[in-house]
């Protein structure tokens, strides 16, 4: 390793008259850092071509202007799940439809978009709608496994959501125009993450950016 | 005989040269990577949990910066030439060979029309210069959008290409509503978004 050569002229332990001042010369060797150089190189040369930006897959539905969004989906109330978009990150749900000419406005509730937020939120939801979130989970790991090919997980999902149609949890994403394009993806990301199977990205209505308001009036 | 006592020497090799050959290397490495065109747009994306991966050719991209200032880019540079002569049709303008070449090669741009051809002769400094003071390609509802003649003609004389957007974690959600509006109504439903990739729960 590194050397220090001191100049000790007789190491006794008599002094000899004049004490003579200690020379020392230090060689670095300098393979150390050789070897610090490469890793880093080879560093580099690695980490440049894993940066390539993934891509989420959405698909819209067509616009059609005759198209009413009463009749677009109708799906039971009770399994409706409004997911509203706002800024600072907040997001609020509620069930069913806030329409004020069938009643009162359905309460809203708040979460955020970390892991004990919206997911349990939506994981809960999914699994009181026959245990989907769970069985498609299971399903995942046994194409992991490979007990299952990717066809027939496919398959299974498609034929388990065709069989409990009416009653599975329908998710209506409806980010205002506070709502940040992060929010939007993160929202998306969650849907793929809970195993919702139907999802709708559509606009706030004016009694729901109401609704927001006078929530957020609570909240300061 | 006498025992030849081996000289207890330790050779010392002098590793100067060997330091001089990696930092040469390492400087070649990064140089090296910074041949591909420059992108107009400095983008943060939102990370997501999917593993689709985006290609690297075959695509059509509209990008949306902090400030919602939009931006496009095509791959291919027989295809660039030729949008690009699609759109001065549109709007009459016509555009030089040098024009046309240094066009298709370049990646992502945000200037509308009427600036296009001055950036085009423009050099580096002087476009980034244009890109900062320009508000992007007009997306106007009413009166012209340019963003949705773009995608037109990217759509015609590509059909195959994919289509994503490509939006900054702070990007307004209306703009990105509105780019999606666009590209709803030249009849484009299935389109990707980029964002970073984020390790899946429990991965």
């Amino acid at each position: 390793m590194a050397e220090l050569n001191t100049d000790d002229g007789g190491g006794g332990k008599k002094k000899h008259g004049k004490r003579r001042a200690k020379k020392s010369s230090t060689r670095i060797d300098m393979t150390p850092m050789v070897d610090l150089g490469f890793l880093l190189l080879t560093f580099f040369i690695l980490t440049t071509t894993f940066n390539k930006p993934q891509a989420m897959e959405i698909s819209m539905p067509v616009k059609d202007e005759n198209l009413k969004i009463e009749d677009a989906n109708k799906v039971p109330a009770e399994h409706t799940f409004n997911m509203l978009l706002t800024k600072n990150n907040t997001v609020y749900w509620y069930f069913g439809m806030a329409d004020p000419n069938l009643g009162a406005l359905p309460a809203l509730n708040k979460t955020s978009y970390s892991k004990d937020g919206l997911r349990k939120v939506l994981i809960t939801e999914n699994n009181k709608r026959h245990n989907l979130y769970a069985q498609i989970e299971t399903w995942k790991k046994e194409v992991e496994e490979g007990k299952l090919t990717k066809d027939e997980y496919k398959t299974k999902v498609k034929e388990y959501r065709e069989k409990f149609k009416i009653s599975t949890l329908v998710v209506l994403i409806k980010p205002d125009k506070d709502a940040k394009y992060k929010n939007i993806v993160d929202a998306l990301d969650e849907m793929a993450i809970c195993n919702v199977g139907t999802y709708a990205l559509l606009e706030s209505t004016p009694v729901e950016d109401q609704m927001i308001a006078n929530a957020n009036t609570y909240v300061k | 005989m006498p025992k030849i006592k081996m000289p207890k020497n330790s050779p010392s090799i002098d590793m100067t040269p060997m330091v001089d050959l990696a930092f040469l290397l390492v400087t070649f490495f990064m140089l090296i990577s910074q041949f591909r065109a420059e992108e107009a747009a400095v983008i943060d994306m939102p990370s997501s949990v999917s593993d689709l991966k985006i290609p690297d050719k075959d695509i059509m991209m509209v990008l949306v910066d902090k400030e919602d200032k939009v931006y496009f880019n095509i791959t291919g540079q027989e295809t660039r030439t030729k949008v690009l002569e699609k759109m001065g049709e549109k709007y009459s303008i016509v555009f030089n060979d040098e024009q046309k070449k240094e066009f298709s090669n370049m990646a992502s741009f945000g200037v509308p029309m009427k600036s296009l051809s001055a950036y085009l002769n423009a050099n580096s400094t002087e476009r980034k210069k244009m890109q900062e003071k320009s508000e992007g390609i007009p997306t106007d509802t009413t009166g012209v959008c340019e963003l949705c003649d773009w995608v037109y003609n990217g759509r015609i004389l590509a059909p195959r290409f994919r289509v994503a957007i490509k939006g900054d974690q702070v990007t307004s959600y209306p703009k990105i509503r509105r780019v999606m509006d666009i590209l709803q109504d030249k009849k484009i439903n299935r389109f990707n978004l980029i964002t970073n990739m984020e390790v899946g729960p429990g991965e």
